[in-house]
């Protein structure tokens, strides 16, 4: 597989990540280069491979549902480029 | 006093408590290298007097006999790691400015030992190179010379480059480094020093910038083996904060150090030997095998047949777990923010995140959305998933052959700052016998072999068993004690 322009674009948006045209441009050979390196996987038979999901086998733990954190509104909003009223504050969402 | 910053932690511990110098006089010894050492770009942050205050608490715990295992010992913290009140970015312009509330598991562990930190070191951005170039801080320039009088300026490697140099330049009698792919092994191979990365979940990922947490381990690098087994020893642990932390308890690595190896066999994997690498790292493996035998163990012949597709494998995986992790980086609750004059939400998303990351970090955030997105999942992702189910079997397969694997630690020497950037698959293929192991999730540490022809030095990797630490530092041990590295990289900053 191999992408165009228009769906580096796509996934730039996706990535929310703002691209110039000229930067769009450079990216679609690299793109293409690592894409093509990684379809080798292609080769390898994994019919009946179930894919890995812990690398080291552990076991999910619980813990009960209590509060365990919190009271630190401050130090939460403390590096935040803007801190209003208690809160972190936005550009306008809805108009 | 002098040459304190040349001694090992071993040394300066039981100096230190011998009586032989104080805490202070370690301090600032170190303190003065890290300053006089500026021109390698190895610290991000100077904490001269976090390393004082630690050491004047360490001479007064020595008086009322009250002390710790670290007590006396500063060392220099990856900038990946969250220490509070003091910048944590990751070498990141995104995070420029940061001060976290809290301290990482791991680092708060190492003070809690007693260690002080001299400060923060330069590293890869996110932890994604090998070179240590893509750092919003500019590279780190190891303390190393090639031989030829050429004076070229050579890679630390990375990720953990300003971890690597700084040991290899006496500014640090050990650092933590954390490995992903490769980001501890490859940067200790490439300056002469000795790295371990532990199984996957020995150290707690809590407070360490996540970049793919499947594979993401903390572990040290420092001038020996010895060093590396006492650091890892307080570096490990159960964590309750983190999902994917052991509950097991801390072996006494240090404790348990013996280079007798009656009776170990040792798997020497033939799809390591691969074309274009130098004659000499090939030899030095050969030479790293009699090392071992002469220590007693028996090499054989090992196969794990899905190597060649590990790297390709990994760096699906990786770029995956790495932009669904950066995702949080969008200007709203710390770091940089970049709001476009009349944009809304999404636009200041677009332009922190623009402005914010680097090439090599859009690179593979990129390339992560996009083997992730709608259609392409399974393609990719999941087919990934699927052959690191066999690259770990072929391990497990291995290990029922051997009791520890023997590789080189880099396909070459440390290379030319400028001289891979420009090709991001060169770069990649670097960690050519680094990523396997972490894939599988296993141990495996480098230690230095050798110099090569151009006066470099080369490492050898050793591999383990899942929870073998013991193994593979005792196999080290053995190779350090009969390679007789005492190699430094001559003085020239």
């Amino acid at each position: 597989m191999s992408v165009n322009a228009d769906q580096v674009r796509h996934v730039a948006k996706l990535a929310r990540i703002a691209m110039s045209d000229a930067e769009v441009e450079a990216m679609v050979p690299e793109f293409n280069n690592i894409l093509g390196w990684v379809e080798q996987l292609g080769e390898v038979d994994t019919d009946g491979v179930e894919p890995l999901t812990a690398v080291i086998d552990n076991h999910l733990r619980l813990r009960n549902d209590v509060v365990n954190d919190g009271d630190c509104r401050d130090a939460v909003l403390k590096n935040a480029p803007d801190a209003q009223h208690g809160f972190f504050a936005v550009p306008k969402v809805i108009e | 006093m002098g040459e304190l910053n040349i001694k090992t932690i071993a040394q300066l511990r039981d100096g230190f408590r011998a009586g032989e110098f104080s805490a202070r006089e370690i301090a600032e010894e170190f303190n003065a290298a890290v300053e006089a050492g500026r021109a390698l770009n190895v610290y991000t942050v100077e904490t001269p007097e976090n390393a004082l205050a630690a050491a004047d608490a360490a001479d007064q715990a020595r008086q009322s006999s009250d002390l710790k295992p670290l007590s006396g010992i500063p060392l220099g913290i990856k900038d990946l790691f969250a220490t509070e009140g003091v910048d944590s970015t990751s070498g990141s312009n995104i995070l420029k400015g940061f001060k976290p509330p809290y301290e990482s598991t791991v680092s708060g562990k190492l003070k809690a030992a007693g260690a002080g930190m001299l400060g923060k070191l330069n590293m890869d951005e996110f932890a994604m190179g090998s070179s240590n170039e893509t750092s919003a801080y500019g590279p780190v320039i190891s303390p190393w010379k090639r031989n030829d009088g050429s004076n070229a300026a050579l890679t630390p490697g990375g990720s953990s480059g300003g971890s690597s140099a700084a040991v290899a330049a006496g500014m640090a009698p050990g650092v933590t480094g954390t490995d992903t792919g490769g980001s501890i092994r490859q940067p200790a191979a490439f300056t002469g020093i000795t790295g371990i990365k532990p199984t996957y979940g020995r150290c707690s990922r809590w407070g360490i910038v996540a970049f793919a947490s499947s594979l993401d381990q903390a572990g040290p690098m420092a001038r020996d083996v010895r060093d590396c087994a006492i650091l890892l020893e307080n570096m490990c642990g159960f964590d309750p904060k983190d999902a994917t932390s052991l509950d097991l308890p801390v072996p006494q690595w240090e404790a348990g150090l013996s280079s007798d190896l009656k009776g170990k066999k040792v798997g020497i994997p033939v799809e390591y030997r691969i074309d274009g690498v130098p004659e000499e790292i090939d030899a030095l493996w050969d030479k790293g095998v009699e090392w071992l035998r002469d220590a007693g163990a028996e090499p054989v012949k090992i196969s794990l047949p899905h190597t060649k597709y590990a790297l390709p494998t990994y760096y699906i995986i990786a770029p995956a777990e790495a932009s669904s992790n950066l995702a949080r980086y969008d200007g709203v609750r710390y770091g940089l923010r970049e709001s476009p004059e009349g944009g809304n939400l999404d636009a200041m998303y677009a332009a922190t995140r623009s402005a914010g990351f680097g090439a090599e970090v859009k690179r593979r955030i990129m390339i992560g959305t996009y083997v992730l997105s709608a259609g392409f999942y399974d393609a990719y992702f999941t087919k990934a998933q699927k052959v690191r189910t066999l690259i770990k079997r072929d391990f497990a397969q291995a290990f029922g052959e051997c009791d520890f694997i023997l590789t080189p630690t880099a396909p070459s020497a440390a290379f030319g700052l400028n001289e891979k950037m420009s090709d991001p698959l060169a770069m990649y293929l670097n960690d050519v016998f680094a990523v396997p192991a972490s894939l599988a999730g296993l141990p495996a540490m480098s230690v230095p072999g050798g110099l090569d022809s151009q006066g470099l030095p080369l490492g050898l990797h050793l591999i383990g068993r899942e929870l073998d630490e013991q193994g593979i530092l005792n196999a080290a041990l053995a190779i350090e004690e009969r390679a007789g590295f005492t190699h430094r990289a001559e003085k020239w900053w």
